[in-house]
């Protein structure tokens, strides 16, 4: 897997003696939580045109999060990373009024969820939707080119209605390594970002990434809500950074 | 240390095989008689140990594994392996034995692969139940939504013996025993006219990219491994062991060949660097990423294919078959694991399943990562060392008392 690769030569180029020993001490809870992504990650060719125009405007940014469980934390709405997302957003764009809103569709496939988008946008006109996909098709193992037909009719559709899209993809879940197949829909959503020029939030490759730092241990079994709130924290701080990135807005905005 | 499949190889053999053993060339083919082609079991070894990493989480080992350097991975080179193995071990069957004993010595194999199979499958499901009654990770609850084939366990475990439901990491065997199924008739073909074999190969290849044929799977999807496009390097495999590559040899030391090798294996390390370095992504042409993108491992995509020839060509010129080293102690880990493939292939993947245990009841780092990587390919080489030298002594006793080499002890190596 690509992305594996990666850590790996990070590994062996940088950190070759430092990372199994960080791997070990893991920070205690009460300190905050430690989540570097590597810029590479949070960056982005792709670009945020109508997210940079209502930020430039004073317009109102209004985000949708459309996702499937994995886009929640138990029943705690305000610790998942969508509204964590809202409120670094906030932070950093104190001059502009932020909403998110979420919108799930649980155990539903890429071509269930796209079916919606039509009637979903027309309701609620968000200048940006980040749709989180893959997990569903993946655990289905749904036939992958269907799976990247469906993302890419989906994200023309929510084109169309007039927004800016941002593709979140799977979970990086080493617990079910051996029973969900991931790569190949890792892969398609990567094509069908780069086919329509779409930023792609590499979610699994930022929680691997935490993973083999040691900032997580996503390996155990049961860690309580405890861990899943600040994974999800640091989820929502590292996707204000990346939306930030691909809509271009420098320092000048955010004040 | 001989295995038995050393015994098979230097009984004499008849007629046309004969003379093709006698001119042998120096590249890759028919290992003249009396001496085992060491290279194809160390890089079949080479493939295991490199499928069991990529079965594992990653670690600083899975750097070392190929794919991260190019289109192409050890399954290519597993396949190619024991379809070139394959069809030198039945096809002098087939022509000392005739085609209905040959035949049925194959029938056998697969019989035998088929029980691996689901060997595994049985440990598979014994680890997912384990996982789905002990595991409450608030943060993957949509994951284990993968539990749900457990609720109807009459539909999964039959589509499992039909081969339809394989759970990830358990696609290879499933390929080849089809592959393997179909071998008495390739090597039939092959037997007549070769070339007229190899083209069927390859035009069965161009329909099902064209017509886009598939095997599908349950619960939907398809086979990950299309044996239809598969069987090309499995029967290319056989081709160059039927005598192909002795007739490619001028064309496989020319050192046009060898330039053009080099450079398609530059192109695709440069390709496969910007997939790990995301800011070298801007360096690709758009065009060529429309063109070339997503490089198909199911259907097994041309590139992946032309990556495995490029290295298969450069492999051969590079390490003559007398290289000394090959008979170095510190190779034949590997050559042992390469012989007994089927056996260490099955360890290999148990051997995943218990890392991923191991690796989800202890927490560790990066250290115990490698750590079981490590462990589990010395298991593998010990295991194969056992399996060898059981083997040798009961080939010893057999051959005491007169019945030597039996049908399984031919295949007892691939």
């Amino acid at each position: 897997m690509r992305s594996r690769a990666f850590l790996g030569l990070i590994v062996l180029i940088g950190c070759l003696a430092a990372t199994p020993l960080h791997a070990e001490d893991n920070p205690p809870s009460d300190k905050p939580q430690s989540c570097e992504v590597p810029a590479s990650l949070l960056s982005t060719e792709s670009a945020l045109p109508k997210v940079a125009d209502a930020v430039k405007d004073g317009h109102a940014l209004n985000i949708l999060v459309i996702g499937s469980r994995s886009s929640t934390v138990g029943t705690s709405e305000a610790s998942a990373y969508p509204a964590r997302l809202q409120a670094m957003l906030r932070e950093r764009l104190p001059s502009t009024t932020v909403n998110v809103s979420v919108e799930l569709q649980v155990k539903k496939t890429a071509e269930e969820a796209a079916a919606s988008f039509v009637k979903l946008l027309e309701d609620k006109q968000p200048t940006l939707v980040i749709w989180q996909t893959g997990t569903v098709d993946a655990i289905r193992s749904i036939d992958p080119d269907e799976f990247r037909s469906a993302v890419d009719e989906g994200v023309v559709a929510l084109q169309k209605a007039g927004a800016d899209v941002v593709l979140m993809n799977l979970q990086y879940s080493p617990r079910t390594e051996t029973m969900i197949s991931v790569p190949p829909y890792l892969d398609n959503m990567r094509v069908v970002a780069q086919e329509h020029d779409v930023p792609l939030f590499d979610r699994f490759a930022i929680m691997q990434q935490w993973n083999d730092q040691g900032d997580f241990d996503l390996f155990s079994a049961s860690h309580g809500l405890e861990l899943a709130k600040r994974v999800h924290d640091c989820l929502g701080r590292a996707l204000s950074k990346f939306v930030i990135d691909a809509a271009h807005l420098g320092p000048a905005q955010q004040n | 240390m001989t295995s038995i499949a050393d015994r098979v190889a230097e009984r004499p053999i008849a007629g046309a095989a004969d003379a093709t053993a006698r001119a042998a060339a120096p590249a890759i083919s028919f290992p003249a008689v009396g001496e085992r082609e060491l290279r194809l079991d160390l890089f079949r070894g080479l493939a295991l140990w490199l499928i069991f990493i990529d079965h594992l989480p990653p670690n600083i080992l899975t750097w070392f594994t190929i794919r991260n350097y190019g289109f192409s991975d050890a399954t290519e080179i597993f396949i190619f392996i024991s379809g070139y193995t394959a069809a030198f071990v039945y096809g002098r069957a087939m022509l000392e034995s005739g085609v209905v004993v040959a035949t049925a010595r194959v029938l056998r194999r697969v019989w035998q692969i088929y029980v691996a199979h689901v060997f595994l499958f049985t440990i598979f499901l014994a680890e997912i139940s384990y996982v789905a009654t002990s595991f409450e990770n608030p943060l993957y609850t949509e994951e284990m939504g993968i539990m749900d084939f457990l609720k109807q366990p009459d539909v999964t475990i039959v589509q499992a013996l039909l081969l339809r439901f394989r759970p990830v990491n358990m696609d290879v065997l499933p390929l080849y025993i089809v592959l393997m199924l179909f071998l008495p008739v390739i090597l039939w073909l092959m037997k007549w006219k070769a070339d007229v074999a190899l083209g069927l190969s390859v035009a069965l290849y161009a329909l099902t990219w064209h017509y886009d044929w598939y095997l599908s799977a349950y619960p939907n999807g398809y086979w990950a491994f299309n044996p239809l496009a598969w069987q090309l390097l499995f029967v290319f495999g056989a081709w160059c062991a039927l005598g192909g590559a002795r007739r490619m040899a001028r064309i496989l030391s020319s050192p046009v060949t060898l330039w053009i090798c080099g450079a398609y294996l530059f192109f695709s390390f440069c390709v496969t660097m910007t997939w790990y370095f995301p800011q070298l992504n801007h360096l690709m042409p758009r065009r060529l990423e429309q063109w070339m993108y997503p490089i198909d491992k199911t259907d097994l995509d041309v590139l992946r294919f032309a990556h495995f020839l490029a290295l298969a060509a450069i492999t051969v010129r590079f390490l003559p078959k007398g290289w000394p080293g090959l008979r170095s102690p510190w190779l034949r880990p590997l050559i042992l694991c390469g012989q007994h493939s089927l056996e260490i292939f099955c360890l290999g993947v148990f051997l995943a399943f218990a890392g991923h245990f191991v690796l989800a009841e202890i927490s560790g780092g990066a250290a115990l990562h490698a750590l079981i990587s490590i462990c589990g390919i010395v298991i593998m080489s010990a295991m194969a060392w056992v399996i060898s030298w059981y083997k040798h002594s009961a080939d010893k006793n057999a051959s005491r008392k007169g019945t030597i080499g039996n049908a399984d002890m031919a295949g007892g190596s691939l």
